[in-house]
């Protein structure tokens, strides 16, 4: 490594550092006015009463404070809980999150833009150092080398690390959000610069998001330089996550309209046809009204059409979010996947029953929802929420990207992804893509497999001159460019002919047929 | 024709035991499992205990794979398929008894017994070729042992213009240590390549900063006083520190285990065109033989991973069901020299004369070019190579079968095109220097231009 990409390193790693010490640092103080800001008025007098005890006291830390105001605003639900008979109300707002990030104060509040820099940008500046030099003074061409020797990428003490570090930051975004709060004041100014209101935990989950996917796409470039596939390819999944999922939802929030994807497609997108969305749309006027049917001809005609040309990779490889990750900061944990055949049989238990999942529920919501909720009542509901918790978050996100450097950059989209499931069926029964075998020139080495994020046991159909038709199939192309003897081909073709399976490969005319 | 009784032993369960598990050996496998479900197959291999890709062991030491991804079966495959494996070294084998000896177990019969011995690489006598740090690379042992001695080696020579010469350079490289590599011609590859091709080459592989010394042999390999190579000498007399040499000269038929055997023997195995050896239900495939007859236009020895293939698929028929010819199509191959792919599809001789003409066409980049010889009279097609881009094989196979001639293949050569979506396609430059180098008008062939083909369809 040159010393260029060392300091670029360092200072990654540095900023990194900072970024995890923020947490801890600063103090907890919930002002009996910051409260009347955060709560329903109706709640207030309440509130005021209940959480008298930390009012206008210091905590040295988010952790402190936050389970000292679960101890009393527990107490309270509790308490009316026991009493509903006689008339007690339960508060079922969660203002834990929002009460923590108002009452931090200090160091951190004092210096966001600062901090901002020091950490986020700086960390980001300091990761393209490091990946801009790379390759530099090499002629193009894709070099894995010393993949199998590395600790990060071959499941060493340092990619157990950053897995365990990608898990425990889930964990955090998802369900413990208050912990994070210093963070989410960092991109405040982000937030309201965009979107006009505060940071979420999910603001700032996107804006690291999108960063790793450009600053992880740059390295795209220098390692797949020369290949205008992969370039292409790359381009369109930082354009989509930064445009389409990124800064458009949150200008839409600016304009009183719903946040929306609007790359984002059922069942992928799970609760587009829960009743509270379904509402939300539906009273946003016009582009409300656009959102809603964008959605669903994406699903009816986009799908099938797009997939019929092109295969599902122009929407798993090209243009998906989660794709989009798994593709940039993913790419360095591909050859993870498992390529065995018992993987592929779970592989299809797994992400076909998600997809019935969703489509029950999904079907018993709008069934439901037009009986006037007389079928299920509110059961619906609960099965959202487990959906949610289950699929949503622990396994598209938790597993889904914390299990990069331990099973490879597609464990969510290979095992889970009800959309890739849908996109897959029209890919493997009627679509014009295929992998093409060139004739008799594979020789079994296995870097195609090895390098499939898929699990495709590419070299299996290779060495036997057979087109790869295979539902999972992303179409990332990484099989076709590892390959050193010009044997892959991603095409769209006629579909006749798509499915082969000949006797004998091309150049051996001693056999005509399998006699 | 001959029947099949008379070909080899056909009795239901007969044994056919195959030494090595390559391509060759392993492929013969598969294919007799699939037509003969009855006969006891077993394969013998003292390197490893499963079949791997041969041609993969570079990227083990890179780095790219590990050696379990140069597997092409899981290791149920072969109990699935009753394939017996054998992991052992063969010591000597006794044609009159039909019996195998094994230096770990117990001696195994045969009624049919497949030689797929593959090959060892060419020492050719230098001084200090047995010293450690000198060796060549074609078995797994091979692998390990350069594994162990590149641990500390800071400066390696390589010497042999050939393809296993180019891989262990750059599989050298790849771990920063510095490499001089010796060439006897005038080019890299020159008794295979054409001038230009051979060229492109060379420049290549001085872009990856390899020290390469074309018309420069290797004379003497120097002790340290250990044991261990401390450098070489060229033939012109310069010594070179180094801690490593790689022997890449060639490889010839492994055919050792055969030394005072009764079978039939010159450079390689000597079988006919059944793979029929001298001796009665003995059978060799893959790098170790030598056609008595060769196919036409091609060498007695043949050691490639593709000839290798179909010799197992042929045998396989022929042991199940009646003796065909082994009939190879046109001649095709691939490598990739670092960077640069390199495919060819037919015949195209490093030189050629009268009938034969040449077309060559290179990029303004330096690094794709296209080749196609023909005969000068009738224009028809006798080979192409293919430089830094992806041609389809069945095109030239079917073109080449069908006596094709090179402006048929030049006005739909975009029908050949293999490379990757989105890549410059060099057609159009191709026949236009073709035009220009005859005096031709060619036109492409109509590509249908549709709403749909504008999206990519």
């Amino acid at each position: 490594m040159k010393n260029i990409q060392k300091l670029g390193l360092g200072i990654f790693l540095a900023a990194l550092v900072l970024f995890n010490l923020l947490l801890f640092l600063g103090q907890f103080r919930l002002s009996e006015q910051q409260l009347q800001e955060v709560v329903k008025p109706e709640q207030f007098q309440i509130l005021k009463t209940e959480l008298a005890p930390i009012l206008d006291k210091t905590y040295t830390s988010s952790f402190a404070f936050v389970s000292n105001f679960k101890k009393y605003f527990d107490a309270y639900n509790e308490a009316q809980q026991a009493n509903w008979q006689s008339g007690g109300v339960v508060i079922w707002d969660d203002y834990t999150f929002a009460l923590t990030k108002i009452a931090s104060q200090g160091f951190v509040e004092d210096n966001r833009l600062l901090l901002l820099l020091l950490t986020i940008v700086l960390g980001a500046a300091g990761a393209l150092l490091n990946i801009l030099p790379k390759y530099k003074d090499e002629p193009a061409g894709i070099k894995n080398n010393g993949v199998m020797f590395s600790s990060n990428k071959s499941r060493g003490i340092i990619g157990i690390i950053i897995g365990a570090y990608l898990i425990v930051l889930y964990v955090l975004i998802y369900w413990f959000p208050a912990y994070i709060v210093n963070w989410t004041l960092l991109v405040d100014p982000l937030s309201y610069a965009l979107s006009g209101g505060p940071a979420s935990q999910w603001f700032l989950y996107g804006t690291i998001y999108t960063l790793a996917i450009l600053v992880m796409g740059v390295r795209m470039f220098r390692k797949y330089r020369g290949n205008k596939y992969q370039t292409l390819r790359t381009a369109s999944v930082m354009f989509f996550q930064l445009s389409f999922a990124f800064i458009l939802p949150e200008i839409l929030v600016l304009l009183n309209k719903p946040w929306y994807d609007f790359k984002n497609i059922w069942p992928l997108d799970y609760d587009f046809f829960f009743d509270y969305n379904v509402a939300s749309m539906l009273s946003s006027g016009a582009i409300g009204m656009f959102m809603f049917v964008w959605g669903i001809l994406l699903i009816i005609i986009g799908v099938p059409l797009m997939t019929y040309f092109y295969g599902k990779r122009w929407y798993c490889s090209w243009v998906c979010g989660c794709g989009g990750l798994a593709e940039t900061a993913g790419d360095p944990y591909r050859h993870l996947s498992d390529k065995s055949l018992k993987a592929w049989n779970v592989e299809r238990i797994m992400v076909y029953s998600v997809l019935v999942i969703i489509v029950l529920i999904t079907l018993l919501t709008i069934v439901n929802y037009f009986m006037n909720f007389g079928l299920l009542g509110q059961a619906t509901g609960v099965l959202h929420q487990w959906y949610g918790f289950l699929i949503g978050a622990a396994f598209a996100g938790v597993v889904g990207v914390g299990f990069y450097p331990l099973m490879g950059n597609r464990v969510w989209c290979r095992f889970g992804c009800p959309l890739a499931a849908y996109l897959g069926i029209v890919q493997r029964f009627k679509s014009r893509f295929r992998i093409t075998t060139n004739g008799g020139q594979c020789i079994s080495c296995g870097n195609c497999s090895t390098y499939c994020e898929m699990g495709i046991d590419v070299r299996w159909y290779a060495q036997r001159g057979q087109n790869v038709v295979r539902a999972s199939c992303v179409g990332c192309g990484i099989c076709a460019s590892v390959c050193p003897r010009g044997v892959l081909k991603l095409e769209n073709g006629p579909e006749q002919g798509r499915i082969t399976d000949i006797p004998f490969l091309t150049g051996n005319e001693s056999i005509e047929v399998l006699s | 024709m001959k029947a099949s009784g008379d070909f080899c032993i056909s009795t239901k369960g007969r044994r056919i035991v195959i030494i090595g598990n390559g391509i060759a050996g392993v492929t013969c496998a598969r294919h007799l499992r699939k037509r003969d479900s009855a006969a006891h197959i077993t394969i013998i291999s003292g390197e490893t205990e499963y079949f791997f890709s041969r041609t993969a062991l570079m990227y083990i030491y890179m780095g790219h794979l590990k050696y379990k991804h140069t597997q092409p079966y899981e290791d149920w495959f072969w109990q699935k398929n009753r394939l017996n494996l054998v992991h052992d070294w063969v010591t000597g084998i006794d044609f009159e008894q039909k019996e195998l000896q094994l230096q770990q177990q117990a001696p195994l019969k045969y009624d049919i017994l497949v030689l797929a011995l593959g090959s060892k690489p060419n020492m050719f006598g230098w001084p200090g070729q047995n010293l450690k740090g000198v060796q060549g690379l074609y078995s797994y042992q091979d692998l390990e042992s350069m594994e162990a001695a590149t641990q500390t080696c800071g400066r390696a020579v390589v010497v042999g213009g050939g393809l296993i010469g180019i891989e262990m350079a750059e599989m050298l490289r790849s771990r920063q240590i510095e490499v001089t590599f010796l060439v006897r011609e005038a080019n890299f590859w020159g008794n295979v390549l054409p001038e230009e091709e051979a060229q492109l080459v060379s420049r290549h592989i001085r872009e990856h900063h390899i020290d390469l010394r074309l018309n420069t042999e290797l004379k003497e390999i120097l002790d340290d006083g250990n044991g261990h190579v401390r450098g070489i000498v060229t033939g012109a007399g310069e010594e070179i520190a180094c801690q490593f040499v790689g022997l890449a000269v060639g490889v010839s038929p492994n055919t050792g285990l055969l030394k005072d055997t009764p079978l039939e023997t010159n450079r390689g195995i000597l079988v006919d065109e059944f793979f029929a050896t001298s001796i009665r239900n003995v059978f060799a495939i893959g790098d170790c033989v030598e056609y008595r007859n060769p196919p036409p236009l091609r060498k007695p020895v043949e050691q490639v991973w593709y000839t290798g293939r179909m010799h197992g698929e042929t045998l396989a028929h022929n042991l199940a069901h009646f003796p065909v010819a082994y009939q190879p199509g046109p001649w095709f191959n691939s490598a990739k020299f670092l960077d640069i792919e390199y495919q060819t599809y037919g015949i195209v001789p490093a030189k050629w004369e009268e009938p034969l003409e040449s077309f060559y066409w290179e990029h303004e980049s330096g690094k794709v070019a296209f080749r196609a010889v023909f005969d000068g009279r009738s224009k028809k097609l006798q080979g192409i190579n293919a430089l830094g881009m992806r041609l389809r094989h069945d095109f030239f196979d079917r073109v080449l079968r069908e006596g094709g001639t090179v402006e048929e293949v030049l006005k739909q050569l975009h029908r050949a095109n293999f490379d990757t979506e989105f890549y410059d396609k060099h057609h159009h430059a191709i026949l236009k220097a073709y035009n220009q180098q005859f005096g031709t008008n060619l036109q492409p062939e109509k590509e249908k231009k549709t709403l749909l083909s504008v999206f990519g369809l």
